[in-house]
């Protein structure tokens, strides 16, 4: 097997015990969070005896380690369990919901990149006046939170302008004009923080890069900064930003949850949120999960591009 | 004959605060084609800023003056276009630590082709084949499997003549070897002498070598130029130095030299320090630690050369007090 091969499938591997530990983490600490389901969904004056029925039927008077291998038995069946208010299935939700956080999600990483990564660039290998504009952005940026951003873009855009809808969804599959015009101050909500690290991050990393010995060899050869700057520092940066874009991934799925309370967008975080209020142990676990393994794959999948684009890391040899 | 490189009165300054700190100071040097040179000296005298200014490396703010010509064409004053058309092709580099010194991400055999490309219209499969052949020349076995591995899968002394063949890349006249052998093992060392020695042979390229070990110079110079403190102080043919050097300076480091000591003895050190930069004596540097030292140095001395040899003191060849008050 070659050494890459190898890095392919150890990286793999590892994915299995993280997502393990997650989902009893997920299922223990929703448990931890003070508040009955049964109650929350029969109301105050249900009957003692009404109570434990209910929670009979839904086996929450078990032991806990015989809910979670009842649970985790389901999951490895692809089966996701019930909604307990609406009880239905909530490989359904997910489906309706999961498209939304996914489209919001990548919508603001995508543009995140387009316009941090190009700029980080220029601040790096530009003259003063870059540095001093970047550095504004950079720090606005980081500092101004998402919930205070969306308010004022509604105010600006929904109110005083009146060029986009204030909240609201409708999936690109019925109308992608109108998707996309919903999407829109969600995405610049979520994203104007993401481009400034971006930014700054790309930046950082270029400017170490063009400080290391080799590229003072490069000049030494006789290629023109132009080159040493596309030909060597952008491909030598490289493995830093994409390991930070994942690593922002897990920021973004986080202020997805914010942000799509905020716009009233349907996706799977806004249903944890109602969840969590219900005490709706499967809806959240499920959801969490979801977000979760997402987070996962999304680090598994920067870690093999860090190894194709640093032959360094698949050899095991340290950058 | 044109020189591969004629210094001329060669003077850098570096700004500093308000004053302009003077590392290189009016150096005036011929290396021949075909000839390996070495430029000796401690650390910090200026050997390597001496090669940045003849590749044209220093940084904007930096003040060169005097002359550098290499194969005749003047260097100082050219435009950053013309200096990126010289380097890597009339006049090319060899670094210190290999390890530092290649790109990490991209292939050797890449790093080699790069550097052909940089100045030639050649295709990719013809700057491919052309860098494979450079790679067998420079001795790494199997160039043609070895040219898509990454430098961190060859060793230490394989880097080394990667960065030999790329510097070779396009025939230069002048190959600047800064302490190429300081970070490999003694073996290792040799072999890359070695090759310098034959690569000269075979192409006669003229090498600058920059070293502090006087091991290096007595292996494969020709020539050697000793520095100290931004000036030359002796230069002459390799053998005539280590058999009569003339400078009490060049006298002081080869009777430092380990293999210069009887068994059980102390090793010799030279005794005071090397001049501040910034606070040059006015007279002859090396005066403050010289045990000839009379009122006369208070004087910049004038160099005094014997046929192509110089050496700049004014009591050349007079006998030499023991040196080192540790004996």
């Amino acid at each position: 097997m070659t050494s890459r091969a190898a890095f392919v499938l150890r990286r793999v591997l590892l994915t299995l015990p993280v997502l393990w530990v997650m989902s009893v983490f997920v299922f223990l600490i929703i448990r931890l969070v003070p508040g009955d389901p049964v109650r929350t969904m029969l109301g105050f004056r249900a009957t003692a005896a009404n109570v434990a029925e209910v929670r009979r039927r839904l086996h929450l008077d078990e032991p806990l380690l015989q809910q979670y291998v009842r649970w985790v038995g389901d999951l490895l069946h692809g089966d996701l369990g019930q909604d307990l208010v609406s009880r239905a299935p909530l490989s359904e939700q997910l489906a309706q919901r999961l498209p939304v956080t996914l489209e919001l999600t990548t919508l603001s990483m995508t543009l995140a990149v387009l316009v941090g990564v190009p700029l980080g660039v220029r601040a790096a290998v530009g003259g003063r006046w870059t540095r001093r504009l970047t550095d504004g952005f950079v720090v606005l940026g980081i500092s101004v939170p998402d919930f205070w951003l969306g308010i004022m873009l509604v105010l600006l855009f929904a109110g005083t302008l009146t060029v986009l809808p204030p909240s609201g969804y409708l999936p690109f599959t019925t109308d992608p004009v109108q998707n996309l015009r919903y999407m829109t101050l969600p995405v610049l909500t979520l994203a104007t923080a993401e481009t400034a690290y971006l930014l700054r991050t790309t930046r950082g990393a270029m400017e170490s890069v063009l400080q290391r010995p080799y590229v003072t060899y490069l000049r030494a050869k006789g290629l023109s900064p132009r080159r040493i700057v596309a030909g060597h520092a952008l491909k030598n940066a490289a493995p830093t930003v994409v390991t930070v874009i994942g690593i922002q991934v897990g920021v973004l799925l986080g202020g997805a949850i914010v942000v799509e309370q905020l716009f009233a967008l349907p996706g799977v975080g806004r249903m944890i949120v109602t969840a969590i209020n219900q005490r709706n142990y499967p809806t959240v676990q499920a959801g969490v999960l979801v977000i979760a393994a997402m987070f996962v794959l999304v680090s598994l999948v920067t870690d093999l591009v860090v190894g194709w684009l640093d032959p360094r890391v698949s050899d095991g040899a340290g950058a | 004959m044109t020189a591969a490189l004629a210094l001329c009165d060669l003077r850098v300054r570096f700004p500093v605060g308000d004053g302009l700190v003077s590392a290189v100071d009016g150096v005036s040097l011929r290396v021949e084609p075909g000839e390996i040179v070495g430029l000796v000296g401690e650390s910090g005298c200026g050997k390597s800023t001496l090669a940045a200014a003849v590749m044209g490396l220093l940084p904007p703010s930096t003040s060169v003056t005097g002359s550098v010509r290499v194969a005749g064409d003047e260097v100082v004053g050219l435009d950053d276009r013309r200096l990126r058309a010289m380097r890597g092709d009339r006049v090319s580099m060899v670094v210190q630590d290999p390890s530092t010194s290649l790109d990490p991400i991209w292939s050797v055999g890449d790093q080699v082709a790069e550097t052909i490309r940089a100045h030639r219209r050649v295709g990719r499969r013809q700057a491919r084949a052309l860098a494979t052949q450079l790679m067998t020349d420079v001795g790494i076995p199997a160039a043609a499997s070895r040219y898509d591995d990454p430098p961190h899968r060859l060793s230490g002394g394989m880097r080394q003549r990667i960065v030999i063949a790329a510097a070779l890349a396009n025939e230069p006249s002048l190959l600047i070897a800064d302490e190429p052998t300081t970070a490999l093992d003694v073996t290792i060392q040799a072999q890359i002498l070695g090759l310098i020695r034959r690569l000269r042979d075979d192409r006669g390229t003229a090498v600058l070598l920059i070293t502090h070990d006087l091991g290096v110079v007595a292996q494969v110079c020709d020539r050697v130029a000793v520095m100290y403190a931004g000036q030359l102080v002796e230069v002459a043919g390799a053998q005539e130095l280590f058999d009569h050097p003339r400078h009490p300076y060049t006298r002081a480091l080869l009777g430092a030299l380990p293999s210069a000591t009887a068994r059980g003895e102390r090793l010799a050190v030279i005794p005071g320090q090397v001049p501040d930069l910034a606070h040059q004596p006015r007279g002859c540097r090396f005066a403050a630690r010289c045990p000839l030292r009379t009122d006369v140095c208070e004087q910049a001395p004038v160099p005094e050369p014997v046929g192509a040899s110089m050496a700049a003191c004014w009591h050349v060849d007079q006998p030499l007090p023991l040196l080192g008050g540790a004996r």
